[in-house]
């Protein structure tokens, strides 16, 4: 019988189905980080068990990091947050205790967890991959079955290396034709979340195909399955190919010569038959997608750059109209506002979504000899790991970033959820290119816009929203 | 919750997940709705100033066991911060139109019951409750039923594993270990099969 990409991964890795429908699943790779770890690993100890296979995880602390230069230097000693800094030393300690490979605070290799696993090779190509973090749907660009999972669930597959799972049901996405100039996979995961809303992808794995995806580069796919979670779906993800396959070849922990040969032979099986069958699919011309921002508090409010913020009175469903007054109060938007009208105090680059050398590529093609908005009070680039900081240094990025007014950072998840000082004030706007727009996420009262790194940086220089495509400066 | 998409960072803001501890994330339960203030973790919650407008302020909804919610309730991060939240404030099932996936099976890991059942019918709880001061609903896992005060009865799906472990509180971890041969079993076909999957983690050296 034909099979979607997620059966076969499914089916792969099932241990035991039970009658009731739900399945033993086996997981190849558990990244862990400091936030949803600690209890688990409490829970493990109460319990007088130790870790079901410790080479199969892979730590390292993202949330709680201080980002400047100067509170980073001093390690774990060095976080001037008690209490982030309890939860980066637990983490230190129980990797440390249980010999859990940790690239630990200043490690080179640290970084974002959803940054680090398809970088280092940790996370590969049909691989089952859990962390306690909805954002592990990003590695499914591997062409693998990831997602995030609850603490308790942490602690179940530290003791079992399963989960119990039920089966999700398959939906493709299909994004067509070519994209236009200035649009990325960010623009094209937003409008794709924009069509079918925060729960139009909810009991589903979503497999992205489609002209679009196929052209589309191996970070941009990881930005595509990263907001997966976004349109409700716990797993997004792409087919194996050739761009697959050159991205993992050669990463620090792929597999190399006769292993390689073997692993690539799988790999290439990885994709959905012709016959297979799908619970729904939509299907998305790519040629008509324009640069997104969103201008609510939920990833589905979201328009192109060019259009004006929505009025409750022309919504005819009266929660949505609700929802929509709601928003526009949080945001302290007008309706009918235009996007481009709305300006911005801060400016963030980075997270799981935006931070890795592409999008600081993008970012630093608009900034190159322009500088800040002076009404801009702050724009934080924060490379999503020490090796993309690295490369990024090495091409001379960080230079045009702070020639423009900008700050360079040091890795970490920074300011999309906002756990260490970096933040939002009250009231301020933020063209970030983070994942979630939701009430505080960066900052207590503070009002998020999604939009790509290329959009972000183009604001930063404006100081309100700007059609990148019809900004001065060398854009691909 | 009379609004849609209700997100964990709504439930349980990111400053509160700096614990290391399973406890204490009750009293900050929608913190940003409830206080007036900004809050932060270690403050005396006691004292702060609440938002008289919040339900959870209300005289009306004290003690209440049962959270009414609209649709996609518990979008967002994974964060089991949020049952936990929910489940220490008191509250032991909660009934929406429809649940985020990793909440929906976070709750369960926490004694919470998330019950699904069709948008029109949570628009008529909602008006019912509004209507009626100490409106109350019976939920009876066993028969799956949830009977309004006006004697309506309406029946929830969920999983039979699932029930059984709410109703016996059954430790899942044990459970899975009664498969722990069928588990090393699967392992070592996969070692065999996939052995780049194995022990690779170890053979980078750290950097000097």
């Amino acid at each position: 019988m034909a099979r979607t990409l997620y059966d076969k991964l499914w089916d792969e890795h099932v241990v035991v189905q039970r009658d009731d429908g739900s399945a033993l699943l086996y997981i190849d790779r558990h990244i862990v980080h400091e936030v949803t770890s600690p209890q688990a690993f409490e829970g493990l100890r109460l319990a007088g068990l130790k870790p079901w296979r410790t080479d199969s995880i892979l730590a390292t602390p993202d949330h709680n990091v201080p980002t400047t230069l100067a509170e980073r230097t001093g390690g774990v000693a060095g976080i001037s947050d008690a209490v982030s800094k309890i939860q980066v030393q637990t983490l230190d300690d129980n990797c440390n205790q249980l010999g859990i490979t940790e690239f630990e605070i200043n490690d080179p290799r640290q970084g974002i967890v959803h940054v680090v696993g398809p970088e280092s090779g940790a996370c590969l190509p049909g691989m089952t991959i859990v962390c306690g973090d909805s954002h592990t749907s990003t590695n499914g660009a591997l062409g693998a079955l990831a997602f995030g999972i609850g603490t308790s669930e942490v602690e179940h597959v530290l003791a079992t290396q399963c989960v119990v799972s039920k089966k999700m049901k398959n939906m493709r996405v299909s994004i067509n034709g070519k994209l236009g100039k200035g649009v990325t996979a960010k623009d094209v995961v937003l409008a794709v979340i924009g069509k079918i809303g925060t729960a139009g992808g909810t009991g589903f794995a979503i497999e992205f195909a489609g002209e679009v995806i196929r052209d589309m580069s191996m970070e941009g796919r990881l930005t595509v399955c990263n907001m997966a979670i976004e349109a409700g779906a716990r797993a997004g993800l792409v087919a194996v190919d050739d761009t697959t396959i050159e991205y993992v070849k050669g990463k620090p922990f792929a597999p190399t010569e006769d292993d390689w040969r073997v692993a690539v032979d799988y790999w290439r099986s990885l994709k959905s038959d012709d016959q297979a069958l799908f619970d729904r699919t939509i299907d998305i011309n790519g040629a008509e997608i324009e640069p997104q921002v969103t201008w609510g508090t939920s990833p589905e409010m979201v328009l192109p750059v060019s259009a004006c913020v929505p009025d409750p009175e022309g919504e005819d469903d009266k929660l949505k109209a609700e929802g929509i007054r709601r928003a526009l109060g949080y945001m302290g938007l007008r309706a009918g506002q235009a996007i481009s009208d709305i300006a911005v105090d801060r400016v963030f680059i980075g997270s799981c979504t935006n931070s890795r050398i592409e999008d600081l590529r993008a970012a630093a093609m608009v900034v190159k000899g322009k500088q800040k908005a002076s009404s801009v009070k702050q724009a934080l680039v924060v490379p999503g790991s020490g090796r993309v900081k690295a490369q990024a240094e090495a091409e001379g990025l960080h230079q045009i970033f702070t020639a423009a007014g900008m700050e360079w950072r040091e890795p970490g998840c920074s300011m999309c959820l906002a756990m260490n000082a970096d933040r939002l004030e009250d009231g301020e706007h933020c063209a970030s290119t983070s994942n979630r727009n939701f009430e505080g996420r960066q900052g207590f009262g503070g009002r998020t816009h999604l939009v790509s790194p290329a959009m972000a940086a183009a604001a930063a220089m404006a100081g309100h929203f700007v059609d990148v495509r019809d900004f001065e400066g060398d854009i691909k | 919750m009379d609004r849609a998409n209700v997100d964990t960072d709504l439930i349980i803001p990111k400053q509160f997940l700096k614990s290391i501890k399973r406890t204490g994330f009750g009293v900050n339960l929608f913190d940003e709705l409830r206080y007036l203030d900004r809050g932060e973790p270690g403050m005396e919650n006691r004292s702060r100033p609440l938002n008289p407008d919040f339900a959870l302020n209300l005289p009306r909804y004290q003690g209440a066991s049962i959270l009414l919610a609209r649709k996609n309730f518990g979008c967002g991060s994974s964060r089991e911060h949020a049952p936990w939240a929910i489940e220490e404030f008191g509250f032991r099932a909660i009934i929406a139109p429809s649940f985020a996936d990793i909440f929906y099976n976070n709750c369960f890991k926490n004694g919470l019951l998330p019950i699904p059942v069709p948008e029109t019918l949570v628009s008529q709880l909602f008006n019912e409750m509004y209507a009626e001061e100490g409106y109350a609903l019976q939920i009876d896992l066993t028969k799956q039923t949830v009977t309004t005060p006006g004697g309506q009865i309406f029946e929830f799906e969920i999983d039979v594993f699932r029930k059984h472990c709410l109703l016996e509180g059954l430790d899942e971890i044990a459970l899975s270990l009664r498969d722990a041969d069928a588990i090393r079993a699967y392992e070592a076909q996969r070692k065999r099969v996939c052995p780049w999957l194995f022990d690779a983690l170890n053979s980078e050296l750290p950097p000097a």
